[in-house]
């Protein structure tokens, strides 16, 4: 690998990591809109500068890009403070002025026969390639401001993002937070005119806290998370775009970010769709065990015996053929039923009493909502059945204090159960 | 003592005056209740008193000072709506909030501060799920997790934004008992309550709010059939109609910016 692409690499990650870790302050203050327009709004800026030094020296370029990016942030909060405009319109309003302005003096400076303006297109969607090692050291110091300013002041973002109105009543300067967070979001984003480009851009600093927000519930580790993801993409686009030949880098980093991000919207524990769908599924396993639980007890209670063939199951509540079964095995490996030779079945010691669990949650159901909600009689059952399955051992001890230790339900049928909780008092 | 004096206070609200000339105070040690129905300036006199809101004239002053002064003895409860609670942070998290300081701004959390939020999540029965994270919480839960931060400001003077507010009755008992405790350990205590059912038995000193002042002073002289006539009996026409036209020609409510 030559020192030219090294250069590349680090200048993409430093990029990456820092727009993630500012990035994750404005997503938590749902504010990466914002951070679209400031982006978009860059372009004016590195074009004018552009056009009066004539050169195209980085950070002659990015402090024009960062002058025209926090005249966009101020003006929308300008018009969204002294208007009746909403901030999404007053956003909107900003972004699409200033790219269009940008887009004016780029086809300018296109057509005014400057020696050195071919290449400024590359600032629309980026060009990593041009990266030399005095931008690196720039985005080096961009990145050590924005981390030195979140390490030391962490606890204060912190509070200021989650609850602005308690952080100004303990006299934290919140005028000047709320500057500090601006100022560095429009250096993180200006930092990737080059590499990424004003279209692109804002991605850079939504996609990845969006990201890792799924994978934890800690904001510390969040950002960290956040900052790895940005790190990991913006080196893999630029591989990508480098040994691909003529390819935009900033597409392909966000193409890496959006693959990691929805990657994580899928397999992300808890809030990822992927854990979501097994729960659904797990739940919907066991309901359909529970009601096996539950005829099989319905049964006895009737007819005084303890076996019973799949077709009296079956005549009693309408299984369909193949769940049983796969029930009824799944119930047999936990040991809560037994089969007798000719597929006759009855529950073992410990199925009767889940099975008897089963039918007091439902029987103390439907008297809660008959007493308490004062629903008739004939409108509980198709309530209970699904509540049956969910009722937690806290909520049916509550149940059952609430409801006085009742014996029997609406119906008249005993709450099994409840007389021997009783005798225990 | 006055524990909290608010000296002709004019606020706006999205260009709006929505407190005229209001002009009470509240004694230390007591448990006050700022009343009146929704839209009437309840929490807008909260955050002026606060500085989170400027005012257009009139002042607010703890002990007789002013905010600035006196700002660790004076702790804030915002409306628990007012926040997302499912920002990333555990229950402990949000009640350490409490321990930070303006003065402070570099400092880092002592291992007292870690005690303090401790015995204030004891306090409010949260210990056990000081862990947890906030978006697992109950209503209930999470008022009271704003009140431990509270607790943890050990300030001498509270002002709670609609503690009880969408809470189960749990919750909202062991809240009441606590204001109680602290108003019998000298705290003063200051909510704002729309519910005027509970306020009756509740509070010992009430500020009766409708845009304008209506009255203020202790229960007993204060709840007055033709005082609450007059604070739920809806605003006053001609001053409602002159806040629209503050409002829509974005008339200053002072010719000079005084502090009258």
């Amino acid at each position: 690998m030559s020192t030219s692409l090294l250069w590349v690499f680090a200048g993409c990650a430093l990029i990456g990591m820092g727009s993630a870790a500012v990035g994750s302050f404005a997503f938590l203050r749902k504010r990466s809109l914002v951070g679209d327009a400031v982006a978009h709004s860059l372009l004016p800026g590195v074009v004018l500068a552009f056009l009066l030094f004539q050169q195209k020296e980085l950070w002659i370029l990015f402090v024009g890009a960062l002058l025209s990016g926090a005249l966009s942030m101020w003006s929308i909060e300008f018009i969204s403070k002294n208007s009746k405009l909403s901030s999404d319109a007053a956003i909107a309003i900003s972004l699409s002025i200033f790219f269009s302005l940008g887009i004016v003096l780029l086809t300018y400076a296109q057509q005014s026969g400057l020696p050195n303006q071919s290449g400024l297109q590359h600032f629309l969607f980026g060009k990593a390639a041009a990266m030399l090692p005095e931008d690196v050291f720039l985005f080096a110091g961009i990145n050590a401001l924005i981390f030195g300013c979140i390490i030391l002041l962490y606890p204060q973002l912190k509070l200021f993002t989650f609850d602005p109105a308690f952080a100004k009543s303990i006299g934290l300067p919140s005028r000047w937070i709320n500057f500090c967070l601006s100022f560095l979001t429009v250096l993180a984003i200006a930092s990737g005119i080059q590499a990424v480009g004003v279209v692109l851009m804002a991605a850079f600093i939504f996609t990845p806290p969006a990201a890792a927000r799924f994978w934890t519930s800690r904001l510390s580790h969040m950002i960290v998370l956040s900052v790895v993801i940005g790190l990991l993409s913006a080196v893999g686009g630029a591989g990508i775009s480098y040994s691909a030949s003529g390819m935009p880098t900033g597409p392909w980093i966000i193409i890496c970010m959006s693959l990691l991000a929805f990657f994580t919207f899928a397999f992300a524990p808890k809030r990822g769709f992927y854990s979501r769908w097994r729960r659904g599924w797990r739940h919907s396993r066991k309901m359909k065990e529970e009601n096996v639980l539950k005829t099989l007890y319905h049964l006895r209670e009737r007819e005084g015996r303890e076996e019973f063939g799949h077709s009296s199951l079956m005549a009693l509540r309408g299984f369909d053929a193949r769940e049983l079964e796969q029930s009824i095995d799944s119930l047999m490996r936990k040991g809560l039923i037994g089969k007798k030779g000719s597929a006759k079945l009855h529950l073992s010691a410990q199925g009767l009493e889940e099975a008897r669990r089963i039918v007091r949650l439902h029987r103390l159901w439907e008297l809660y909502l008959n007493t308490r909600l004062s629903l008739p009689q004939d409108h509980v059952h198709a309530d209970a059945e699904a509540i049956e399955h969910i009722i937690t051992p806290e909520v049916e001890a509550a149940l059952i204090r609430d409801l006085n230790y009742p014996l029997s339900d609406p119906h008249a049928s005993e709450i099994p159960g409840i007389a021997d909780m009783k005798k225990d008092e | 003592m006055i524990a909290l004096e608010a000296h002709n206070l004019t606020v706006r609200y999205n260009k709006q005056p929505v407190l005229w000339n209001v002009d009470f105070s509240i004694p230390a040690g007591s448990l006050a209740g700022i009343i009146g129905p929704n839209g009437s300036g309840k929490t807008t006199l909260l955050k002026a008193a606060m500085g989170i809101l400027g005012s257009d004239s009139g002042y607010v002053r703890f002990f007789g000072k002013e905010l600035d002064a006196v700002r660790e003895k004076v702790s804030y409860v915002p409306q628990r709506q007012s926040v997302d609670w499912d920002f990333p942070a555990s229950v402990m998290d949000v009640v350490l909030m409490g321990r930070y300081r303006a003065g402070k701004l570099l400092g880092r959390l002592s291992k007292t501060d870690r005690e303090i939020a401790a015995e204030a999540l004891e306090q409010v029965g949260l210990y056990p799920l000081r862990k947890q994270h906030i978006s697992e919480l109950s209503g209930g839960q999470q008022q009271r997790t704003f009140i431990a931060r509270s607790l943890a400001q050990q300030a001498d003077i509270f002002l709670m934004d609609e503690p009880f507010a969408g809470i189960d009755a749990a919750s909202e008992e062991s809240i009441i008992s606590l204001l109680q405790s602290l108003r019998s350990s000298g705290k003063t205590v200051i909510l704002v309550h729309h519910d005027l059912h509970t306020a009756i038995e509740f509070f010992d000193h009430v500020v009766l709010l409708n845009t304008r002042l209506v009255a203020a002073g202790p229960k007993t002289e204060t709840l007055s059939v033709e005082n609450l006539n007059a604070t739920y009996g809806g605003q006053l026409t001609v001053l409602n109609k002159i806040a629209e036209l503050v409002r829509k020609q974005e008339y200053p409510l002072r010719e000079k910016n005084t502090k009258d």
